[in-house]
């Protein structure tokens, strides 16, 4: 292998850094799941029996299901009575009232992180939902973001305040039937952010949630749902890591949001899982159902992923486009690294007249990575002068890894117009020598290179978030001047 | 400044330079003419430091110290420029970030601080004036889509921002119009300075009639196999390359 190939390798292959493991005394439950399994984790959570019912009937839905074999990705079978379903540091037992009766170790957690709870401390821009393990820990900013009428919080708390709405609007995106780990989740979901912009209102921050698991041997299955109603406005934004262990653990999230005429969602991912070692060994199993609804007209979703993390990840965050008008957009940055798999993509379901949508999907393989495009772009018959557009770029480095396209078109509408771009290529030795030649170091080139190459989503990005993506990538910020 | 002696380069089992010696100082301008094939690149490449070359013979010093021994960045941070025949493109990156990025790369191996980003956009922006570059070009993706033109005179603006004491332009002039040939040549010319040495590889003499070089070197089949002053590039011009050939041959 040559010297810059080398540079290369080193680049992409740096040290997990979020990998520390939180002594805290947990409570969890034993391995194993049973209705009484989901019967306890509801009573824990004090929901009203509508909500303990809707978990019921997913998980005797399934029970008939089978585990999905279409990805491209390979794993030994999941042994679901293996995982513990439910695990919270004993000090959230008795919901602290306030940060200052939050253990200071969780928040210490959260700072080493680079993810201060105190709001003093924080960004100004940006409120805060920390969900540790199964539990949220602390929500910043609740009041002022009250005062605007916004509603943000840990889904528990809103199943306890907002009964209303998560009845409304619960299931309505992601049903709990939808599909293998969708109805797992609804089973056994056990926190996550809910958020509501009321009409009319622009959400006067960005709003974050920040998942960290910690305990072993437990599955993360969070649930996030954000309601935007008419004419409103929000930027959300997500992060998470854990840390390193040798064993697989299961990460089966659900995210639905509902976009009501004229309103607006981006959402924004940042996803570093501990992504196992440079064996294999290890990391997180990433299998979450992502989609948007645009319900009302000139609705407009779009999702912006960075995916750097996980050892695999299988995810389509999609877009169901309703109204007319409505616009739905999905960039996505995927890298796989060593024996990392990712199978990610999107699907836009055009069903309003002059829905339009773009596709940006940047995939960056190296060493044994895998890495999977899979879309879909379905037109139905009323959507009259649909559009979309999509682009798929593939970066290789070195020559074990993988990149794979599989876009499907399906139309009823003679009048939509598809455009799709893909290109595959390699960081050239050519380019690194040019860059080499003015200067700049191997590793520098590398990023640079990778940087430009990703240019187009990380633009999509908050400010903040564009900072750490690159840093994830290993890649200093290509500046303000850019 | 720089000291070629007995090289000779092999690539892909293949030798394509035979024993260069070549002596350059401080100040002067060397022009090194030849026919297609003969080795010219090779040898710019092997100046910078390119992988893929073979070298069984011969050394390089450059200010004293052995140039094979440095990677392609040290010898960059040591003030080695070269100008590519073909100039590569780098997608997504812009053009003054690339300048940006190389010129603190530079500067910090001389213990400088970082330019005020300021000061550096005006500077770069006085220099595209000179070389008669929009400034939007700044914002474009390094070369990506530029004329062949462009990228040329865009090789000229990276040489004038990071200032380079040996500049090796590789048939610079080459895909360049009369005007921008002059415009090239004029602001090459800007830069010669007593402490700057310049090695000009072309084809054609019609550069040196806008650069005027203080020796002009012959290779040929991988050997310099006449050197002389400017003069010798119109002898060139009249009577082509292959006398030069024949006599080695012979
Ligand atoms: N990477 C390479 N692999 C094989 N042959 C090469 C390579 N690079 C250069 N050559 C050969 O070396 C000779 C000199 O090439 P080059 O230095 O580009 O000449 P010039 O610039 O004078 O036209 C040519 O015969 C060319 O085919
Ligand atoms: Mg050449």
């Amino acid at each position: 292998m040559s010297a810059s190939n080398e540079n290369i390798k080193d680049m992409i292959g740096q040290q997990y850094k979020d990998g520390f493991v939180t002594d805290v005394e947990s409570d969890s439950f034993a391995a194993g799941l049973n209705e009484d399994v989901i019967r306890a984790l509801s009573a824990i959570k004090k929901e009203p029996e509508f909500l303990l019912e809707w978990r019921l009937e997913a998980y005797r839905h399934w029970l008939t299901m089978e585990h999905p074999e279409w990805a491209f990705v390979e794993f030994p079978k999941i042994d679901f009575q293996e995982i513990s379903y439910y695990s919270a540091p004993k000090s959230m037992a008795d919901g602290p009232q306030s940060l200052d009766e939050v253990d200071p170790k969780l928040i210490d957690t959260y700072n080493k992180l680079g993810i201060p709870l105190e709001e003093q401390m924080r960004l100004a821009g940006v409120a805060v939902d920390a969900v540790f393990d199964s539990v949220s820990v602390a929500t910043t900013f609740k009041e002022k973001l009250y005062e605007a009428g916004v509603i943000f919080c840990s889904f528990s708390e809103a199943v306890k305040e907002h009964p209303e709405l998560i009845k409304q609007y619960l299931g309505t995106v992601v049903s709990q039937y939808d599909n293998f780990y969708a109805a797992l989740n609804a089973a056994v979901f056990s926190d996550g952010s809910f958020v509501y912009i009321p009409k009319g209102v622009r959400c006067p921050m960005e709003l974050s949630t920040y998942f960290r698991i910690n305990a072993a041997n437990t599955g993360q299955f969070e649930r996030t749902l954000i309601v935007a109603e008419e004419g409103s406005h929000v930027s959300y934004l997500e992060g998470c890591t854990a840390p390193m262990r040798d064993e697989n653990q299961l990460h089966a999230a659900v995210v639905e949001l509902v976009i009501l005429k004229d309103a607006e969602i981006k959402y924004s991912t940042v996803q570093n899982w501990y992504p196992g070692d440079e064996n294999g060994l290890g990391g997180i199993y990433n299998f979450v159902t992502k989609r948007a609804e645009c319900r009302g007209d000139n609705a407009k979703v779009s999702w912006t992923q960075v995916e750097t993390g996980s050892a695999i990840t299988w995810k389509y965050p999609s877009v169901i486009l309703r109204g007319d008008h409505s616009v739905g957009e999905f960039y996505s940055v995927a890298l796989t690294n060593n024996y990392q798999q990712a199978d990610t993509g999107t699907k836009m379901i055009h069903l309003g007249k002059n829905t339009s949508s773009t596709i940006i999907s940047k995939g960056i393989s190296a060493g044994h990575g895998q890495n999977t495009y899979r879309g879909l772009v379905k037109i139905g018959r009323k959507a009259e002068n649909a559009r979309n557009f999509t682009q798929c770029d593939s970066l290789l480095m070195g020559d074990q890894c993988g990149a794979h396209t599989f876009p499907y078109i399906e139309t009823k509408q003679p009048s939509a117009t598809i455009e799709h771009e893909a290109s595959t290529s390699k960081i050239s030795e050519d380019q690194l020598f040019y860059c080499m030649q003015r200067g700049i170091s191997a590793e520098d080139a590398v990023s640079m290179i990778v940087n430009g190459f990703c240019k187009e989503v990380f633009k999509e990005l908050p400010m903040e978030f564009a900072v750490e993506a690159q840093a994830l990538l290993g890649i200093s910020l290509e500046g303000s001047v850019g | 400044m720089l000291k070629i002696e007995n090289l000779h380069v092999r690539v892909e089992g293949k030798d394509i330079l035979k024993g260069i010696n070549l002596e350059i100082n401080a100040g002067e301008v060397h022009a090194i003419m030849g026919p297609n094939g003969s080795g010219k690149s090779t040898l710019s490449y092997i100046l910078a430091g390119r992988e893929g070359y073979e070298i069984t013979q011969g050394s390089i010093s450059f200010h004293g110290k052995d140039l094979l021994e440095m990677s392609v960045e040290e010898r960059a941070w040591a003030g080695v420029f070269l100008a590519f025949q073909y100039p590569v493109e780098v997608p997504g990156v812009s053009n003054i970030y690339m300048l940006k990025a190389a010129l603190n790369g530079i500067r910090k191996h001389k213990g400088e601080p970082e330019l005020d980003a300021m000061d550096f956009i005006a500077s770069v922006k006085s220099k595209m004036k000179d070389l008669d570059m929009d400034e939007k070009f700044l914002y474009r993706a390094v070369n990506e889509g530029f004329s062949g033109g462009e990228k040329k005179r865009n090789e000229i603006l990276q040489m004038s921002v990071l200032e380079p004491t040996l500049c090796v332009l590789d048939e610079t002039d080459s895909g360049l119009d009369i005007d921008a040939l002059k415009i090239v040549s004029d602001g090459i010319n800007r830069l010669r300075d007593p402490a700057r040495a310049f090695v000009l590889v072309t084809h054609y003499q019609r550069l040196l009639d806008y650069i005027k070089p203080d020796f002009v070197h012959v290779l040929a089949n991988g050997k310099i196999v006449k050197s002389g002053g400017a003069e010798l590039a119109l002898e060139l011009e009249d009577q082509g390359y292959s006398w030069l050939e024949d006599k080695k041959a012979s």
